[in-house]
């Protein structure tokens, strides 16, 4: 831990914060937000109770909580880093034994008032630590075998644990954060490379391994992997959602068929239709206008991200709020090219518009870091 | 401890990365924002169908089917109301409550009511499973009665198609079945009802060949449905229509008489009203029952109407042809008096036979007849004088003379498997047999054998027109809904009318002459006087060795070689309203197996001359009261007479 972080003389302090607080990315933050409101009410047909209120309870809870952990000092969450890990990755453990099981997958712990998700923390927790690891290590280092160990094993340990569940989705988005981080911190080119080729090959072992003894995924994996390759084998069946969540972002043309005018959504033919298709609805009633509108606000906040990183001259928290935005950036780039036919179904839910409590919550804690690493950065 | 090195400025390699990584995620934006475009945009209209055609869902109100009638009003084909009593789970709070509710009504057993609560079970709440069926009106009624304290059940109202005197108009009516997939695959009918599993429509006769307009249209009403098919909402409805009644030219007395009179043979029968080329009797037999095919026949059923000798199925007024033997001879008279071949008192030796080309051709009396005139020879069916006019007229001539009189051609009725039946060309024995036309092919044809082949309609058809000295063509069907049928052919024939009397005359010495070949079978009454021809024609080649033997009478030789017997007449004689054809399948002789019965029925023809329309009960549009489906049988006395 730096010493030298806690008594920097140019760190904003008091009233100095709220002046730092970066005011832009939180509106930005409640406007995606009301976009959910506003589906979620739509959705439950004009019920707000339904959705939309509790909804709006997590979001006050969470924008809550990222506001107190802006004003937190970066060192304080960097000192923190290792223990978060190990937080999360016991729970992994934990819900391996103890967790609900729910669509065939292992993946929450019951806490009465809500069910909790450690893979979803785990998203922040593994950022929290690789920026830790990267600000730690001389950068010259960086890029030699021996140091580029310690990042994998704790990467690897949580992606297998989430594999185990299984969570196929998840565990690739925790990977990707991991890889995003390395990026960042400067690991060299040449491993993404042979990283990018592994991977390829194992995607044909992956193919291949289907219906030998050997094989890698479910069966339930490679029939979501088929009907993403063509959904109109099985329209009742697999491939429905697929072809249901097409019709819904079509039908809706430029400009939509005005709010809580789609039918498809309406009458139930849309899966999910509160948490991963949210996005559908939303093209099926405000059309490609609404769905872009929506893409706008998601690429201010990443930019918003990458600029306050870029101006932080602090590199954990540069890190931190780079790896947060890209986490977020994977949130929304898979689940969009789902609904929209780029990529198999995996259970990933649009961020802080899909309802759901433990991803709102654990997002609105990764941008209180980045809140935090904002309003302390030295300048 | 070391102090770490100090970062003023964040890394360059660092800030290099983090832009890389966001233009690379600014690409991946574009490329999600292009996929909106092309979805939303660009493919906009077809998700716009796809996404109505999954909201809408279209329900069919089938409609009642046209009944029809005979020209008396007397119903021949109805529609049977069927009872059935449905049930909607969710409708019912406590469904097995509600059924023991329903046994003390209806007849279900509680064996029955285990079976429908397991079949409720397995299906969504919303769908209607049935109850009974087949139950009376009586207890329709006392379940509408309590309807209160049975909530979810509804008694619902389907028909079938019934058919009163199944035998009698199996041929003419045919029937309705199920609609089959063989069915759909060979229509281009788009009709939504088609799709109906186990929709009733034509499978033969004029079920058939007028079956659009008995089948009228269904009401369509689009309905919007969730995922799972639940409706929400009715959108709108499109009204249907009821099938258009029919109303036959058939009497069904005459039908009756006809077939009554038929008996056990394989024979056809045809009246027809030459005034105005009304069919009253269509007549062939054996018959079958036309219900067993509405309800689905059996396989032994099935098997006897095929296996039989008689063919049952067939409907030999129209696909039966035959050689018209003697009843030809009238055309090859007309055709040799119009080419002036013959003069029309010219007197021909008969020597009982005649030799062309060394092939001798027997009259069939073996002795001759001696000198005979046109009038004569067809009172007493002289062969040899055809022989010799034959010869001379030709054979294009007389088959022109056939055609004119409506053999060899088509006739439009609404009835399936119409045949032509052949009147003979050079041209057409080189196409089909490929082979020269010789002088004794004309001989032959000269006594309606040979190549020349008729129906007993057409046959109908010639002596009406020879009767009424005009085109007329038949008509079976009268009014269909509230269009009437045009009458044709009421113009004047293209024939010589001195020819034609002359021909009459001699039809009329065939049943009233002194030797008259039908002369047992005239018609006494004044004023309802027959004339007409009689008819046998070989089904076998008669050897020389046989005759020479003689030849073995018609009694002993197996059914399936005698003669047919034919007769066709029309009467009265000098007043022609009705023509009648006779067919008997290996019969014998015309005069002795065909002749009475075309006698007999036409006095019952005669008799009943009054053969206005009866008026049919008013067309009922489709309603959802029971009572108003149910056909009204009008049962006219003058029929049982």
């Amino acid at each position: 831990m730096s010493y030298y972080d806690l008594n920097n003389d140019n760190l904003p302090s008091g009233f100095g914060k709220i002046l730092a607080y970066n005011w832009a990315l939180t509106l930005l933050i409640i406007a995606a937000c009301s976009v959910g409101f506003l589906m979620l009410f739509s959705v439950a047909d004009g019920d707000i109770n339904r959705w939309a209120r509790p909804q709006m309870v997590r979001f006050a809870m969470g924008l809550t909580l990222m506001t107190i952990m802006a004003f937190i000092p970066i060192s304080a969450y960097r000192s923190l880093s290792f223990f978060a890990y190990l937080f999360a990755l016991a729970l992994l453990v934990v819900v391996e034994y103890f967790g609900d099981v729910g669509k065939g997958s292992q993946r929450w712990i019951d806490l009465g008032f809500m069910r909790l998700q450690p893979s979803e923390l785990m998203k922040i927790t593994l950022v929290m630590v690789l920026a830790y690891y990267y600000s730690w290590l001389d950068r010259s280092l960086v890029s030699k075998p021996q140091w580029l160990l310690p990042p994998l094993l704790l990467t690897l340990l949580p992606v297998a644990l989430v594999l185990r569940q299984p969570d196929l989705g998840t565990a690739m988005l925790l990977f990707a954060g991991a890889a995003v981080m390395m990026f960042i911190a400067g690991v060299s080119w040449w491993y993404f490379a042979t990283g990018g080729a592994a991977a390829a090959g194992l995607v044909y072992a992956v193919l291949i391994s289907k219906g030998q003894s050997w094989q890698i995924l479910k069966d339930y994996q490679y029939k979501r992997i088929a009907t993403f390759i063509d959904p109109s084998n099985d329209p009742l069946g697999a491939g429905y959602h697929i072809t249901q969540s097409k019709i819904a972002l079509g039908s809706g043309g430029f400009s939509g068929r005005g709010f809580m005018q789609g039918t498809q959504s309406r009458l139930n033919f849309l899966p999910e239709k509160h948490t991963d298709f949210i996005f559908t609805t939303l093209a099926e009633e405000f059309g490609f206008i609404g769905g872009i509108a929506l893409l706008v606000i998601y690429l201010l906040i990443v930019m918003f991200c990458v600029a306050s990183a870029a101006s932080n001259a602090n590199r954990f928290g540069a890190l931190i709020t780079l790896g947060i935005s890209a986490t977020f950036f994977f949130y929304f780039a898979v689940n969009m090219s789902m609904v929209m036919g780029l990529a198999p179904v995996v259970g990933v839910p649009l961020p802080l518009v899909s309802y759901g409590g433990s991803a709102m919550l654990v997002l609105m804690m990764g941008f209180g870091l980045v809140q935090s690493a904002h309003v302390h950065r030295p300048r | 401890m070391r102090r770490p090195e100090r970062d003023k400025k964040p890394s360059k390699r660092m800030s290099r990365r983090a832009f890389i990584l966001m233009g690379l995620q600014v690409v991946f934006m574009g490329v999600l924002a292009l996929r909106m475009r092309q979805l939303g945009v660009k493919q906009s209209e077809q998700f716009r169908l796809l996404a109505e055609e999954n909201r809408i869902n279209l329900q069919l109100v089938p409609p009642t089917r046209g009944l029809i009638y005979d020209r008396r009003g007397t119903a021949i084909a109805i529609n049977t109301p069927v009872y059935r009593i449905q049930m909607v789970r969710e409708q019912a709070t406590n469904p097995k409550e509600v059924l023991r509710k329903l046994s003390e009504i209806v007849p279900i057993s509680d064996n029955d009511i285990s079976d429908i609560l397991e079949n409720m079970s397995k299906r969504r709440p919303w769908v209607p499973v049935t109850v009974t069926e087949d139950i009376t009106w009586e207890h329709v009624a006392s379940v509408a009665a309590n309807a209160p304290s049975l909530p979810g059940v509804t008694p619902i109202v389907g028909s079938y198609r019934q058919y009163p005197a199944p035998h009698e108009y199996c041929h003419i009516i045919g029937y309705v079945g199920p609609v089959s997939d063989y069915d759909l695959s060979k229509t281009e009918d788009d009709d939504p009802l088609l799709r109906i599993p186990r929709f009733q429509i034509g499978k033969n006769g004029i079920e058939t060949r007028v079956d659009k307009a008995l089948r009228g249209k269904a009401e369509i009403k689009r309905v919007e449905v969730n995922s799972r098919g639940r409706i929400m909402r009715e959108i709108d409805s499109k009204a249907g229509e009821a099938g258009q009644n029919l109303q036959l030219t058939i009497d069904s007395a005459i039908q009756r008489t006809a077939l009554e009179r038929i008996g056990a043979q394989s024979a056809a029968a045809v009246v027809m009203d030459v005034r105005n080329g009304d069919i009253l009797a269509l007549a062939s037999a054996p018959t079958f029952d036309a219900n067993k095919f509405v309800t689905g026949i059996s396989v032994p059923d099935w098997k006897a109407l095929n296996e039989n000798k008689f063919r049952p199925l067939a409907n030999k007024t129209v696909s039966g042809t035959y050689p018209p033997g003697s009843t030809y001879k009238m055309i090859v008279a007309l055709a040799a008096l119009e080419a002036g071949v013959v003069k029309t008192d010219e007197q021909i030796r008969c020597l009982g036979h005649v030799e062309v080309y060394g092939r001798r051709f027997h009259c069939w009396k073996r002795g001759g007849h001696g000198r005979v005139d046109l009038v004569r020879s067809l009172r007493e069916s002289c062969d040899v004088y055809f022989y010799d006019i034959a010869e001379r007229v030709g054979i294009e001539k007389i088959s022109e003379m056939a055609r004119r009189l409506g053999l060899g051609t088509r006739h439009d009725l609404p009835l399936p498997a119409i045949r032509e039946g052949l009147a003979p060309t050079k041209a057409w024995k080189q196409s089909v047999k490929g082979k020269d036309w010789v002088v004794g092919d004309t001989l032959n044809a000269g006594i309606g054998q040979g190549f020349t082949l008729a129906s007993p309609l057409q046959l109908a058809i010639m002596t009406a027109r020879l009767g009424s000295g005009t085109n007329i063509q038949p008509r079976l069907i009268n009014t269909i809904g509230d269009d009437l049928v045009p009458i044709k052919g009421t113009d004047a024939i293209d024939i010589n009318p001195e020819h034609l009397e002359l021909v009459r005359r001699g039809m009329f010495e065939v049943v009233n002459g002194a030797r008259g070949t039908a002369r047992g079978s005239r018609i006494r009454t004044k004023g309802m006087e027959m004339a007409g021809k009689t008819g046998t024609s070989q089904v076998r080649f008669i050897t020389k060795a046989e005759r020479a033997r003689g030849v073995i009478r018609n009694e002993d030789l197996p059914w399936e070689r005698r003669d047919h017997a034919l007769f066709v007449g029309y009467a009265p004689y000098d007043n022609p309203k009705y023509a009648v054809s006779v067919i008997v399948e290996h019969g014998g002789g015309g005069s002795k197996a065909a002749a009475p019965i075309a006698r007999d029925i036409m006095l019952a023809a005669l008799q009943r001359d009054d053969h206005g329309y009866g008026p049919l009960p008013s067309q009922k549009r489709r309603t959802d009261d029971p009572d108003e489906q149910t056909p009204i049988l009008q049962s006219n006395p003058k029929d049982r007479a």
